[in-house]
């Protein structure tokens, strides 16, 4: 081997060692974030409330709040987002309003989340009254994911062939009814897994949570949707940041383990769910 | 009527259902009209709350004390600390990210691709609160064992900045770079040039755009990042300009964060952090206009 | 009797700066099959669809009149969803949607309003008149995608008489397929006159020649020469249809 032989292969090892990188970081941090939370992890902390600031008891009423936080956004972004995409995909000229559809769109999945969170503040807990609530929080979450789901549902539904639409048209059905019946069954599981991918944004969501939603300790459940509301990462936040007594860090660990295990679940269930619908859209895997 | 339009009716029945139609539609449009209605809402709010500190003008923009109690409200020093645990982090991102896209663009076996790829896409999305935790854990304390210091400062904020930008980097590089026409990379190839040659001489130079969109986004997302780099960075109680990288500083979205919980609502402290709000948006939107159009000019010199 | 007649049809496409087909006309006989021949790029698609207005979707602009059982299609108080479930359409490629088999066939029926009841029988008459039932029989429920080719034209078939056409318009159904499918489906054309009528756009001269009763020539989006099949392949009046035909050009 001459010397140009031995320097190609250093930096391609040395190109194969940053790519693995950013796997061994993802291995790391889920590895640490195991290990140390899963001692935490029994029925108790799972079902009870905390007490005296996190020093005991569990975090039912954070799991419980940031699935209601999650279940308000994707109730507000779900619907809005879909329909915006279909609008998009399906009936929009290329004009300028579509062409700014767009573009703001894209605006809004690039504010950053405290940005957002500011804005849920002032708009929705200061101008419209909500309050610091499961609603504020739940729609804040919403404005930031909507573009996500506006774009994953306006990519699965330009997915699906033009032939089909032009199929069911020339049977003398309606665009609508080609829409509901062909184009969204095509396209529905592109949108779930857009979705899921924004969920798992939602559930990690600490920065706008903190803001609408409430401090991270409530030990009660919401009452109604107009009731502060714990959730996971504010939890884990002041406990991380405030917390000194080793049982404090040990829960923040338990509630971390509980976050990446839901946000885990959600992410392979999305890339499994695309990798399985790209597959039969190109047809294969059909009986 | 005319006779056959009548009889017309009668064949083909008349325009039943083209209401309804249209008034789905109407709706589709009045939604997809909401994001313009958002961006817009979160623009008027956060501006109209921070104009009375913004108009402060010069001892606001450019001040470089922040002493809330004492109505001192200069941004330099967080704002300049911002850049400089941005840029440190795109650093670190760009050293380690570029030469990952070029393997996965160049060399990667498909089963390895099948792996990297989605753990980088897996890695965008893990809470920043968990990463955050970890670096409290992990790196300050590595930090403040071997290195020196609190721990807490702006080396871990760019470590921890760094991996989290780093997803960014790999997966648009790895575009640009895929997006280099093969004809290219073989006619340099057949002309005797070595794999590693034509990377160098053909690949990146043709996929620049690409690659610098990639680090500006992340650049961007650096930037606006909270609770991963608040967690790490130390917060001093007064925002001051670091001298060395294993001091603790402020940035605006961890002033924010920190802040906002113990102010009177509408008391001047209160404008000022939606100033702050202002600015992080102002620097992001700038950031994510310039990537937009290298991307766009990526598109128009790249693919063809 | 006359089933479908165009006068002065002209087509746009674009801004009306692409002109697409050139003051058709023509008038095609009920119960017989109509082959549309030409080079490609001649109109003969943009022809077929201007008889279901199917061209509107791609944003063209039609002029002249079609008139179908004697009614113009584009007066303006035609409902196009009337229309096109009496002008059914087959297209190049197959294109049956990722349900099973019995789906298929039932979804116009069952979109129409068609009864759970009747649909059983529905799709098996569909099939049968398709020259499929046979080979689906025990498969219904199997997805549509895991077939043949041939099957799955003969599938888009069956679905479009579902509905129960008068018109059928096919747009080269066979050029995506093998030539025993190809025969099949020629066949197939010649049962279905007896109930339909049929117009089929063709790059197969032997194939127009085989099946078809009348053939039209198009070229340039023109209309050149329309007549008996027999007449336009032995005694072509244009001498470009000739030079078509002997394979000079196209
Ligand atoms: N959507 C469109 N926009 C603009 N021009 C079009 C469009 N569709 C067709 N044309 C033009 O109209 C003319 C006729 O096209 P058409 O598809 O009807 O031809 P064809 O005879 O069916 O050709 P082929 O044999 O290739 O299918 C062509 O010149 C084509 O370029
Ligand atoms: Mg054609």
């Amino acid at each position: 081997m001459n010397r140009g032989e031995v320097a190609e292969k250093l930096v391609k090892a040395g190109l194969l060692g940053a790519a693995l990188i950013s796997v061994a970081v993802l291995l790391i941090v889920v590895a640490y974030i195991v290990l140390k939370g899963v001692g935490t992890i029994n029925l108790e902390f799972l079902t009870q409330a905390q007490y005296r600031f996190g020093r005991g008891g569990g975090i039912f009423p954070q799991i419980i709040g940031s699935l209601g936080l999650v279940g308000v956004c994707l109730l507000f972004a779900v619907p809005l987002g879909v329909a915006s995409a279909i609008y998009l995909a399906e009936y929009a000229p290329n004009n300028l309003v579509t062409e700014s559809v767009r573009f703001f769109v894209a605006c809004l999945a690039g504010i950053p989340s405290i940005v957002i969170g500011l804005f849920g503040l002032v708009f929705l807990v200061y101008y419209l009254h909500l309050g610091v609530s499961l609603l504020s929080g739940g729609l804040a979450l919403g404005f930031m994911i909507l573009p996500w789901t506006v774009r994953a549902s306006e990519e699965a539904i330009k997915a699906v062939p033009q032939s089909y639409r032009e199929a069911s048209l020339a049977l003398g059905v309606t665009k609508l009814q080609t829409i509901r019946r062909i184009v969204l069954k095509s396209a529905y599981p592109g949108i779930i897994t857009g979705v899921l991918l924004g969920t798992g944004k939602a559930i990690g969501e600490t920065a706008v949570v903190l803001l609408t939603a409430g401090s991270g300790l409530e030990s009660f459940l919401p009452r109604s949707i107009f009731d502060p509301v714990a959730s996971l990462p504010v939890y884990v936040y002041l406990l991380a940041t405030t917390g000194n007594t080793s049982e404090q860090l040990e829960r923040a660990f338990g509630a971390s383990l509980v976050l990446i295990t839901l946000f885990l679940l959600m992410s392979i269930f999305a890339l499994v769910l695309r990798d399985r619908y790209f597959k039969r859209m190109r047809g294969r895997g059909g009986g | 009527m005319s006779d056959s339009a009548q009889r017309c009716a009668g064949a083909f029945g008349s325009f039943r259902g083209g209401l309804a139609e249209r008034l789905v539609e109407k709706l589709l449009f009045i939604c997809a009209l909401s994001s313009i209605l958002i961006v817009f809402f979160i623009i008027a709010f956060i501006l109209k709350e921070g104009i009375p500190v913004l108009a402060l003008g010069p001892d606001f923009f450019f001040g470089m004390t922040w002493k809330p109690g004492q109505g001192q409200f200069g941004v330099v020093p967080t704002v300049l600390s911002t850049f400089i645990v941005g840029i440190g982090a795109l650093g670190i991102a760009a050293v380690i990210g570029i030469p990952a896209a070029i393997y996965l663009a160049e060399f990667a076996p498909e089963w390895l691709r099948a792996l990297i790829k989605p753990s980088v896409e897996m890695l965008v999305g893990i809470p920043s609160i968990v990463l955050g935790f970890f670096g409290l854990m992990v790196l300050v304390v590595f930090i403040r064992d071997n290195i020196g210091g609190w721990g807490e400062c702006i080396l871990a904020g760019w470590v921890i900045l760094a991996v989290m930008t780093l997803p960014h980097v790999i997966s648009i590089s790895e575009d640009a770079l895929r997006a280099v026409p093969r004809t290219y990379k073989e006619a340099s190839l057949g002309l005797g040039a070595t794999p590693l040659q034509t990377i160098r001489k053909i690949l990146v130079p043709n996929a620049r755009s690409g690659i610098l969109a990639s680090l500006i986004l992340g650049m961007g997302n650096a930037i606006g990042e909270t609770m991963a780099v608040l967690m790490v960075i130390g917060n001093p109680n007064i925002p001051w300009i670091p001298s060395s990288v294993l001091e603790p500083v402020r940035v605006l979205t961890s002033t924010i964060v920190i802040e906002i919980s113990y102010v009177v609502w509408g008391s001047t402290h209160q404008h000022a952090l939606f100033a702050l709000g202002v600015i992080l948006f102002s620097i992001v939107a700038v950031l994510n206009a310039i990537t937009t159009a290298l991307i766009r000019k990526g598109i128009r010199t790249g693919c063809r | 009797m006359s089933k479908i007649e165009t006068i002065g049809l002209s087509v746009y496409y674009g801004d009306g700066t692409v002109c697409g087909l050139k003051a058709v006309n023509i008038t095609i006989e009920a119960n017989k099959i109509t082959a549309l021949i030409g080079p490609s790029g001649c109109g003969k698609t943009t022809f077929l669809r201007a008889l279901n207005r199917m061209n509107e979707l791609k944003g063209a602009q039609t002029k002249g009149k079609v008139l179908i059982d004697g009614i113009d299609i584009y007066n303006g108080k035609v409902d196009v969803i009337q229309l096109r479930k009496r002008i059914g359409m087959v297209f190049q490629q197959p294109n049956p949607f990722p349900m099973s088999i019995y789906d298929n066939v039932a979804y116009g029926p069952r979109i129409h309003g068609q009864r759970n009841e009747n649909l059983g029988t529905i799709v098996e008459e569909s099939l049968k008149k398709a020259a499929l039932w046979d080979e689906v029989k025990d498969r219904l429920d199997e997805n549509a995608l895991g077939f043949s080719g041939g099957q799955q034209q003969r599938l888009c078939i069956a679905r479009a008489l579902a509905v129960n056409p008068e018109i059928i318009l096919f747009d080269e159904p066979c050029s995506a397929l093998d030539p025993v499918s190809t025969a099949r489906i020629e066949e197939l054309l010649t049962e279905l006159k007896q109930e339909y009528t049929i117009v089929i756009v063709t790059h197969n001269m032997q194939q127009a020649a085989r099946v078809s009763d009348c053939t039209a020539f198009f070229l340039m989006g023109e209309l050149i020469e329309y007549g008996k099949t027999s007449q336009i392949f032995e005694r072509p009046k244009d001498k470009r249809t000739e030079d078509y035909i002997t394979g000079r050009f196209g």
